[in-house]
Protein backbone atom coordinates (compact mmCIF):
# COMPACT_ATOMS: atom_id res chain seq x y z
CA UNK A 1 0.00 0.00 0.00
CA UNK A 2 1.22 3.89 -0.35
CA UNK A 3 3.25 5.21 2.13
CA UNK A 4 1.41 7.25 5.11
CA UNK A 5 2.84 10.77 4.10
CA UNK A 6 2.68 10.35 0.31
CA UNK A 7 0.30 12.62 -2.07
CA UNK A 8 -1.84 10.10 -4.11
CA UNK A 9 -4.65 11.59 -6.16
CA UNK A 10 -7.25 10.75 -8.76
CA UNK A 11 -5.58 10.34 -12.53
CA UNK A 12 -8.20 12.95 -13.85
CA UNK A 13 -7.46 15.85 -11.22
CA UNK A 14 -3.75 15.83 -13.48
CA UNK A 15 -5.14 14.87 -17.15
CA UNK A 16 -7.60 17.98 -16.47
CA UNK A 17 -5.09 19.99 -15.63
CA UNK A 18 -2.02 18.25 -18.52
CA UNK A 19 -4.71 19.55 -20.64
CA UNK A 20 -5.43 23.23 -19.43
CA UNK A 21 -1.53 23.74 -19.16
CA UNK A 22 -1.54 22.32 -23.28
CA UNK A 23 -4.96 25.08 -23.93
CA UNK A 24 -2.82 27.92 -22.21
CA UNK A 25 0.58 27.66 -23.67
CA UNK A 26 -1.45 27.77 -26.82
CA UNK A 27 -3.15 30.92 -26.09
CA UNK A 28 0.22 32.50 -24.98
CA UNK A 29 1.69 31.23 -28.42
CA UNK A 30 -1.31 32.79 -30.52
CA UNK A 31 -1.04 36.37 -28.40
CA UNK A 32 2.46 36.49 -30.72
CA UNK A 33 1.63 34.93 -33.34
CA UNK A 34 -1.55 37.16 -34.27
CA UNK A 35 0.90 39.86 -33.30
CA UNK A 36 -1.29 41.53 -30.18
CA UNK A 37 0.23 44.68 -29.37
CA UNK A 38 0.34 47.19 -26.24
CA UNK A 39 -1.64 46.89 -22.60
CA UNK A 40 -4.03 43.84 -24.46
CA UNK A 41 -0.87 41.90 -25.09
CA UNK A 42 1.30 42.18 -21.85
CA UNK A 43 -2.00 41.50 -19.44
CA UNK A 44 -3.06 38.42 -21.49
CA UNK A 45 1.20 36.85 -21.55
CA UNK A 46 0.61 37.72 -17.79
CA UNK A 47 -2.67 36.35 -17.15
CA UNK A 48 -1.62 32.89 -19.67
CA UNK A 49 1.49 32.99 -17.37
CA UNK A 50 0.04 33.14 -14.03
CA UNK A 51 -2.55 30.52 -14.42
CA UNK A 52 -0.06 28.03 -15.58
CA UNK A 53 2.54 28.89 -12.90
CA UNK A 54 -0.76 28.44 -10.59
CA UNK A 55 -1.82 25.14 -11.80
CA UNK A 56 1.49 23.77 -11.83
CA UNK A 57 2.19 25.24 -8.17
CA UNK A 58 -1.21 24.09 -6.86
CA UNK A 59 -1.89 20.28 -8.40
CA UNK A 60 1.46 19.11 -10.24
CA UNK A 61 3.64 20.46 -6.83
CA UNK A 62 0.56 19.45 -4.66
CA UNK A 63 0.05 22.47 -2.98
CA UNK A 64 -3.08 22.75 -2.76
CA UNK A 65 -3.03 19.30 -0.99
CA UNK A 66 0.00 20.49 1.61
CA UNK A 67 -0.58 21.52 5.05
CA UNK A 68 -0.98 25.97 4.89
CA UNK A 69 2.27 25.87 6.93
CA UNK A 70 4.44 24.22 4.72
CA UNK A 71 2.61 26.44 1.82
CA UNK A 72 3.07 29.60 3.65
CA UNK A 73 6.66 29.04 4.18
CA UNK A 74 7.42 28.82 -0.01
CA UNK A 75 4.64 31.12 -0.99
CA UNK A 76 4.92 34.22 0.98
CA UNK A 77 9.29 34.61 1.24
CA UNK A 78 8.79 35.59 -2.74
CA UNK A 79 6.60 38.08 -2.09
CA UNK A 80 9.72 40.19 -1.06
CA UNK A 81 10.34 39.67 -4.73
CA UNK A 82 8.14 42.59 -6.15
CA UNK A 83 9.77 44.91 -3.24
CA UNK A 84 13.04 43.98 -5.48
CA UNK A 85 10.71 44.47 -8.91
CA UNK A 86 10.02 47.72 -7.72
CA UNK A 87 13.38 49.22 -6.88
CA UNK A 88 14.95 47.99 -10.38
CA UNK A 89 12.41 49.08 -12.21
CA UNK A 90 13.12 53.00 -10.72
CA UNK A 91 16.63 52.61 -10.78
CA UNK A 92 16.15 51.49 -14.74
CA UNK A 93 13.97 54.63 -15.03
CA UNK A 94 17.02 56.08 -13.98
CA UNK A 95 19.35 54.98 -16.11
CA UNK A 96 17.61 55.65 -18.75
CA UNK A 97 16.95 59.12 -17.84
CA UNK A 98 20.62 59.81 -17.58
CA UNK A 99 21.76 57.91 -20.45
CA UNK A 100 19.37 60.03 -22.83
CA UNK A 101 21.08 63.51 -21.17
CA UNK A 102 24.66 62.33 -21.42
CA UNK A 103 24.58 60.32 -24.85
CA UNK A 104 21.62 62.77 -26.31
CA UNK A 105 18.51 61.06 -26.86
CA UNK A 106 18.86 57.82 -28.54
CA UNK A 107 22.14 56.56 -29.96
CA UNK B 1 -13.27 20.50 -6.07
CA UNK B 2 -15.59 18.94 -3.48
CA UNK B 3 -14.23 15.24 -4.67
CA UNK B 4 -10.53 16.49 -3.92
CA UNK B 5 -11.28 18.26 -0.77
CA UNK B 6 -12.51 15.06 0.17
CA UNK B 7 -9.10 12.90 -0.44
CA UNK B 8 -7.24 15.59 1.06
CA UNK B 9 -8.96 15.34 4.44
CA UNK B 10 -8.64 11.42 4.40
CA UNK B 11 -4.80 11.89 3.20
CA UNK B 12 -3.75 13.85 6.34
CA UNK B 13 -4.46 12.30 9.54
CA UNK B 14 -7.21 13.02 12.06
CA UNK B 15 -5.94 15.71 15.01
CA UNK B 16 -4.10 18.34 13.27
CA UNK B 17 -5.96 21.51 13.28
CA UNK B 18 -6.55 23.26 10.13
CA UNK B 19 -6.02 26.66 8.97
CA UNK B 20 -4.26 29.58 10.27
CA UNK B 21 -4.70 28.13 13.93
CA UNK B 22 -3.29 24.90 12.58
CA UNK B 23 0.01 26.88 10.92
CA UNK B 24 0.09 28.38 14.58
CA UNK B 25 -0.22 25.02 16.57
CA UNK B 26 2.47 23.54 13.78
CA UNK B 27 5.24 26.13 13.87
CA UNK B 28 5.35 26.05 17.69
CA UNK B 29 5.05 22.48 18.49
CA UNK B 30 8.87 22.66 19.08
CA UNK B 31 8.87 19.19 16.87
CA UNK B 32 8.42 19.32 13.13
CA UNK B 33 6.96 22.38 11.57
CA UNK B 34 5.94 20.55 8.42
CA UNK B 35 3.99 17.78 9.25
CA UNK B 36 2.60 15.43 6.66
CA UNK B 37 6.06 16.03 4.90
CA UNK B 38 8.84 13.62 4.93
CA UNK B 39 12.17 15.57 5.33
CA UNK B 40 13.81 15.03 1.55
CA UNK B 41 10.55 16.85 -0.06
CA UNK B 42 10.45 19.82 2.77
CA UNK B 43 14.55 19.98 2.17
CA UNK B 44 13.83 19.88 -1.78
CA UNK B 45 11.10 23.03 -1.09
CA UNK B 46 13.48 24.67 0.61
CA UNK B 47 16.32 24.18 -2.19
CA UNK B 48 13.56 25.33 -4.95
CA UNK B 49 12.62 28.71 -2.68
CA UNK B 50 16.90 29.60 -2.98
CA UNK B 51 16.26 28.50 -6.49
CA UNK B 52 13.22 30.95 -7.04
CA UNK B 53 15.38 34.06 -5.85
CA UNK B 54 18.40 32.87 -8.05
CA UNK B 55 16.20 33.07 -11.31
CA UNK B 56 14.17 36.01 -10.08
CA UNK B 57 17.61 37.72 -9.65
CA UNK B 58 18.43 36.70 -13.54
CA UNK B 59 15.21 37.91 -15.06
CA UNK B 60 14.93 41.25 -12.74
CA UNK B 61 18.26 41.76 -14.15
CA UNK B 62 17.22 41.11 -18.06
CA UNK B 63 14.23 44.09 -16.87
CA UNK B 64 16.20 46.63 -15.66
CA UNK B 65 19.38 46.28 -18.69
CA UNK B 66 15.76 46.34 -21.17
CA UNK B 67 14.08 49.03 -19.62
CA UNK B 68 17.59 51.32 -19.62
CA UNK B 69 18.66 50.66 -22.86
CA UNK B 70 18.63 53.45 -25.40
CA UNK B 71 18.95 51.15 -28.13
CA UNK B 72 15.91 48.95 -29.29
CA UNK B 73 15.87 45.63 -27.75
CA UNK B 74 15.85 42.95 -30.73
CA UNK B 75 12.09 41.66 -31.43
CA UNK B 76 12.25 38.30 -30.20
CA UNK B 77 9.41 37.18 -32.49
CA UNK B 78 11.32 37.76 -35.29
CA UNK B 79 15.00 36.62 -33.82
CA UNK B 80 13.85 33.16 -32.97
CA UNK B 81 11.77 32.59 -36.20
CA UNK B 82 12.04 29.58 -38.02
CA UNK B 83 11.34 28.59 -41.72
CA UNK B 84 10.45 25.55 -42.79
CA UNK B 85 11.04 25.83 -46.60
CA UNK B 86 8.99 28.72 -46.66
CA UNK B 87 7.57 32.02 -44.65
CA UNK B 88 9.33 31.95 -40.94
CA UNK B 89 7.03 31.29 -38.67
CA UNK B 90 7.79 33.43 -35.60
CA UNK B 91 8.64 31.51 -31.87
CA UNK B 92 7.70 28.18 -33.35
CA UNK B 93 10.58 26.15 -32.01
CA UNK B 94 10.28 28.22 -28.47
CA UNK B 95 6.45 26.61 -28.86
CA UNK B 96 7.29 22.87 -28.92
CA UNK B 97 9.86 23.45 -27.05
CA UNK B 98 7.42 24.61 -24.41
CA UNK B 99 4.94 22.22 -25.48
CA UNK B 100 7.89 18.97 -24.75
CA UNK B 101 8.36 20.64 -21.39
CA UNK B 102 4.38 20.33 -20.31
CA UNK B 103 4.49 16.77 -21.79
CA UNK B 104 7.09 15.97 -19.42
CA UNK B 105 5.56 17.42 -16.81
CA UNK B 106 2.64 15.21 -17.42
CA UNK B 107 4.65 12.31 -17.54
CA UNK B 108 6.27 13.38 -14.38
CA UNK B 109 2.90 14.05 -12.65
CA UNK B 110 2.23 10.01 -14.03
CA UNK B 111 5.19 8.57 -12.74
CA UNK B 112 4.45 10.12 -8.90
CA UNK B 113 1.03 8.41 -8.84
CA UNK B 114 2.28 4.89 -10.22
CA UNK B 115 5.36 5.44 -7.61
CA UNK B 116 3.11 5.24 -4.93
CA UNK B 117 1.24 2.16 -6.10
CA UNK B 118 4.54 0.56 -6.19
CA UNK B 119 3.77 -0.12 -9.87
CA UNK B 120 7.30 -0.53 -10.77
CA UNK B 121 7.10 -0.88 -14.33
CA UNK B 122 4.96 2.23 -15.63
CA UNK B 123 6.89 4.11 -12.73
CA UNK B 124 10.60 3.85 -14.82
CA UNK B 125 8.98 3.77 -18.11
CA UNK B 126 6.80 7.06 -17.05
CA UNK B 127 10.81 8.45 -15.49
CA UNK B 128 12.29 7.64 -18.67
CA UNK B 129 9.69 9.46 -21.05
CA UNK B 130 10.72 12.12 -18.69
CA UNK B 131 14.07 11.97 -19.16
CA UNK B 132 13.86 11.67 -22.82
CA UNK B 133 11.64 14.77 -23.50
CA UNK B 134 14.02 16.73 -21.21
CA UNK B 135 16.86 15.39 -23.27
CA UNK B 136 14.80 16.33 -26.52
CA UNK B 137 14.42 20.13 -24.96
CA UNK B 138 18.14 20.42 -23.78
CA UNK B 139 19.03 19.20 -27.91
CA UNK B 140 16.63 21.79 -29.26
CA UNK B 141 18.08 24.30 -27.16
CA UNK B 142 21.50 23.24 -27.90
CA UNK B 143 20.26 23.92 -32.36
CA UNK B 144 18.67 27.37 -30.82
CA UNK B 145 21.95 28.61 -29.12
CA UNK B 146 24.06 27.24 -32.30
CA UNK B 147 21.54 28.82 -34.68
CA UNK B 148 21.72 31.87 -32.66
CA UNK B 149 25.33 32.52 -31.90
CA UNK B 150 27.09 30.62 -36.11
CA UNK B 151 24.19 32.29 -38.30
CA UNK B 152 22.85 35.52 -36.65
CA UNK B 153 26.19 36.61 -34.60
CA UNK B 154 24.81 36.73 -31.19
CA UNK B 155 27.31 37.63 -28.96
CA UNK B 156 27.56 38.18 -25.24
CA UNK B 157 28.62 41.52 -25.59
CA UNK B 158 26.59 42.74 -28.74
CA UNK B 159 24.52 41.23 -31.96
CA UNK B 160 23.60 42.96 -35.51
CA UNK B 161 20.13 43.47 -34.33
CA UNK B 162 19.65 45.83 -31.36
CA UNK B 163 20.48 46.29 -27.60
CA UNK B 164 23.61 44.60 -26.87
CA UNK B 165 22.86 43.38 -23.66
CA UNK B 166 20.49 40.66 -25.40
CA UNK B 167 22.62 38.30 -25.98
CA UNK B 168 24.21 38.63 -22.46
CA UNK B 169 20.91 38.20 -21.36
CA UNK B 170 19.72 35.29 -23.11
CA UNK B 171 22.70 32.81 -22.75
CA UNK B 172 22.52 33.83 -18.93
CA UNK B 173 19.03 32.92 -18.58
CA UNK B 174 18.13 30.26 -21.29
CA UNK B 175 21.47 28.59 -20.00
CA UNK B 176 20.47 28.69 -16.60
CA UNK B 177 17.68 26.99 -17.32
CA UNK B 178 19.02 24.24 -19.57
CA UNK B 179 21.81 22.96 -16.95
CA UNK B 180 18.75 22.70 -14.45
CA UNK B 181 17.13 20.53 -17.12
CA UNK B 182 20.26 18.86 -17.89
CA UNK B 183 20.94 17.51 -14.33
CA UNK B 184 17.34 16.59 -14.46
CA UNK B 185 17.46 14.44 -16.61
CA UNK B 186 20.45 12.82 -15.00
CA UNK B 187 18.49 12.24 -11.97
CA UNK B 188 15.77 10.85 -13.79
CA UNK B 189 17.40 8.15 -15.19
CA UNK B 190 19.04 7.68 -11.66
CA UNK B 191 15.67 7.19 -10.15
CA UNK B 192 14.59 4.90 -12.83
CA UNK B 193 17.11 3.12 -12.85
CA UNK B 194 16.85 2.80 -8.65
CA UNK B 195 13.04 2.04 -9.38
CA UNK B 196 13.08 -0.35 -11.92
CA UNK B 197 15.90 -2.68 -9.43
CA UNK B 198 13.08 -2.37 -7.01
CA UNK B 199 15.24 -0.30 -4.41
CA UNK B 200 12.45 1.79 -3.38
CA UNK B 201 10.42 -1.78 -2.56
CA UNK B 202 13.76 -3.43 -0.36
CA UNK B 203 14.95 -0.57 1.60
CA UNK B 204 18.30 -0.72 -0.36
CA UNK B 205 20.44 2.03 1.35
CA UNK B 206 21.67 4.42 -1.34
CA UNK B 207 25.24 4.54 -3.01
CA UNK B 208 25.79 8.03 -1.84
CA UNK B 209 23.45 8.66 1.68
CA UNK B 210 23.53 5.16 2.43
CA UNK B 211 19.79 5.62 3.25
CA UNK B 212 17.04 3.59 2.52
CA UNK B 213 14.89 5.38 0.15
CA UNK B 214 10.87 4.75 -0.80
CA UNK B 215 8.68 6.14 -3.37
CA UNK B 216 8.52 9.53 -2.03
CA UNK B 217 12.15 10.19 -3.83
CA UNK B 218 9.75 10.17 -6.89
CA UNK B 219 7.36 12.79 -5.74
CA UNK B 220 10.76 15.01 -4.40
CA UNK B 221 12.18 14.48 -7.70
CA UNK B 222 8.89 15.55 -9.33
CA UNK B 223 8.86 18.56 -7.25
CA UNK B 224 12.53 19.79 -9.13
CA UNK B 225 10.93 18.39 -12.59
CA UNK B 226 7.87 20.44 -12.06
CA UNK B 227 9.87 23.18 -10.87
CA UNK B 228 12.20 23.82 -13.67
CA UNK B 229 8.91 23.71 -16.10
CA UNK B 230 7.80 26.52 -13.68
CA UNK B 231 10.84 28.79 -14.49
CA UNK B 232 10.08 28.02 -18.18
CA UNK B 233 6.61 29.42 -17.99
CA UNK B 234 8.21 32.77 -16.57
CA UNK B 235 11.25 32.54 -19.10
CA UNK B 236 8.78 32.02 -22.11
CA UNK B 237 6.66 35.44 -20.71
CA UNK B 238 8.98 37.57 -19.84
CA UNK B 239 11.97 36.91 -22.20
CA UNK B 240 10.26 35.11 -25.72
CA UNK B 241 6.66 36.65 -25.54
CA UNK B 242 7.45 40.40 -23.95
Amino acid sequence: MAHAEGQQHPLGVYIKVWGLLFVLSTFSYLVDYYHLEGVLRWSLILLFMFLKAGFIIAVFMHIKWERMALSLAILVPPVVLLVFIGIMSIEADYTFLTRGIFFGAGA
Amino acid sequence: MAPSDTTATEAHPTGLAPGLPGVAADWSSDQRAFKNVPWGKAMMWIFLLSDTFIFSCFLISYMTVRMSTTVPWPIPSEVFALSFGGEPIPLILIAIMTFILITSSGTMVLAVNYGYRMDKKKTTILLLITALLGASFVGMQAFEWTKLIVEEGVRPWGNPMGASQFGATFFMITGFHGFHVSIGVIFLVLVARKVWRGDYDTGKRGFFTSRKGNYEIVETMGLYWHFVDLVWVFIFAFFYLW
